[in-house]
């Protein structure tokens, strides 16, 4: 545990599930592409990134279920990676906006994942290095698929910001519905404080990564301040989030402890 | 619009000799516009040859290698890739499997088995 400041309990626990959270609902909107991809090689990589995050997901909610456990005085208390995932409401849920947005078009989809995936390359560098241990092993884990998931989405975004006049116009379309949820990213939520993570410099390497990948897609677009919408991380979702966990959740809660 | 069109090895045509047939490729009547054909090889270990994997679409030799990532490295299966478009793969034709195979059938005196083994000799 961090030794030269003291991280509350509850603090440690908010953090884990906003990491996880953010990590679960970008998997499960990429889930949602497996058998409707454009093309059948793009299908089975958007399905293994969306593997990837489901697999960081579960890693964060086994470490929040641990200290959950312990605080409260129940003498049983089933709190699991399951129930953490399957049986919390939208105002429970900790992610950013950005990742609960719905997929639109590949455009949208591909623009979503590389603005995602550049903050997460960015954030788990930090977290590497964190002096909770578990904290930092899963960091580090996830950076290596992050690493990739990063290259991956930044070569489509050049590929359609340089490609046809169509694919060009989808990007940009793409940018005017996603931009106003990025700043969301870098406004730390009280639980983000004291974790030994720099947002400002975080900031500043996202915002030097998305222009360099800009500029080689040919895409002209305002990048500085703009007004953004925020309250994701503090449970204050748009509507999108209730639709997705009805879904993500009917069979758990139409089934409690169903198996197959 | 960026004609292409799909090759397979093996896919001799008109030319007979076994070289895929690129001579009619953007006056070929059909648009096609799905993404050309590679084939993939994968080194499972260090140390070991690359062995062919199958084969996908992609735009490019770069997406042709993550797409292989992704498709054919899921599993731990390989350490390297090797990408080729297919239409520079050259397949020997089926016809000529008589001519060509068959002549080796009865000469067994071609393996290396008449030879006696030093036991010193391992691992042989």
């Amino acid at each position: 545990m961090n030794k030269s400041i003291n991280i509350s309990t509850d603090q440690l626990i908010n953090y884990l599930l906003h990491l996880a959270d953010n990590s679960l609902i970008m998997g499960h909107r990429n889930s949602e592409w497996c058998g409707h991809g454009p093309i059948l090689e793009q299908d089975i990589a958007i399905s293994n990134i969306a593997l990837d995050l489901i697999g960081q997901a579960r890693n964060f909610y086994q470490y929040a279920a641990i200290p959950i456990k312990q605080s409260t005085n129940q003498p049983i208390n089933l709190t699991t990676e399951d129930s953490l995932a399957y049986l919390r409401d939208t105002r429970e849920y900790k992610n950013c906006l950005l990742v609960e947005q719905p997929n639109g078009d590949w455009a949208q989809t591909i623009l979503k994942q590389f603005f995602f995936s550049t903050y997460q390359y960015y954030l788990y560098q930090q977290l590497q290095n964190n002096a909770d241990d578990q904290l930092k092993a899963i960091a580090a884990k996830a950076l290596k698929e992050v690493t990739y998931h990063v290259r991956w989405s930044s070569e489509w975004v050049i590929r359609l910001g340089d490609g046809t006049d169509e694919s060009k116009k989808r990007l940009l379309r793409a940018f005017d519905e996603l931009w106003m949820f990025t700043g969301e990213l870098f406004e730390p939520a009280s639980y983000e404080l004291n974790m030994s993570t720099d947002f400002i410099l975080m900031k500043e390497e996202w915002n030097k990564k998305v222009c360099s990948v800009f500029e080689e897609a040919t895409i002209d677009v305002p990048v500085e301040k703009k007004w953004h919408q925020s309250g994701g991380k503090t449970g204050n979702h748009s509507e999108h989030l209730g639709l997705l966990l009805a879904e993500m959740q009917f069979m758990q809660r139409a089934y409690p402890n169903s198996e197959w | 619009m960026i004609l292409l069109r799909k090759f397979y090895y093996g896919d001799y045509g008109e030319s007979k000799n076994g070289a895929a047939d690129i001579s009619s490729d953007n006056s070929s009547s059909g648009v096609v516009t799905e993404w050309p054909l590679w084939e993939v090889f994968i080194r499972s270990k260090q140390g070991l040859d690359h062995k062919h994997a199958g084969s996908l679409h992609a735009a490019d030799a770069a997406m042709a290698i993550e797409n292989a990532r992704d498709v054919y490295t899921r599993r731990m299966e390989g350490v390297s890739i090797w990408v080729v478009e297919s239409k520079h793969i050259h397949a020997s034709n089926p016809d000529d499997a008589d001519a060509l195979y068959d002549p080796a059938n009865d000469k067994a005196y071609r393996h290396p088995t008449f030879y006696n083994l030093p036991d010193a000799v391992k691992h042989m």
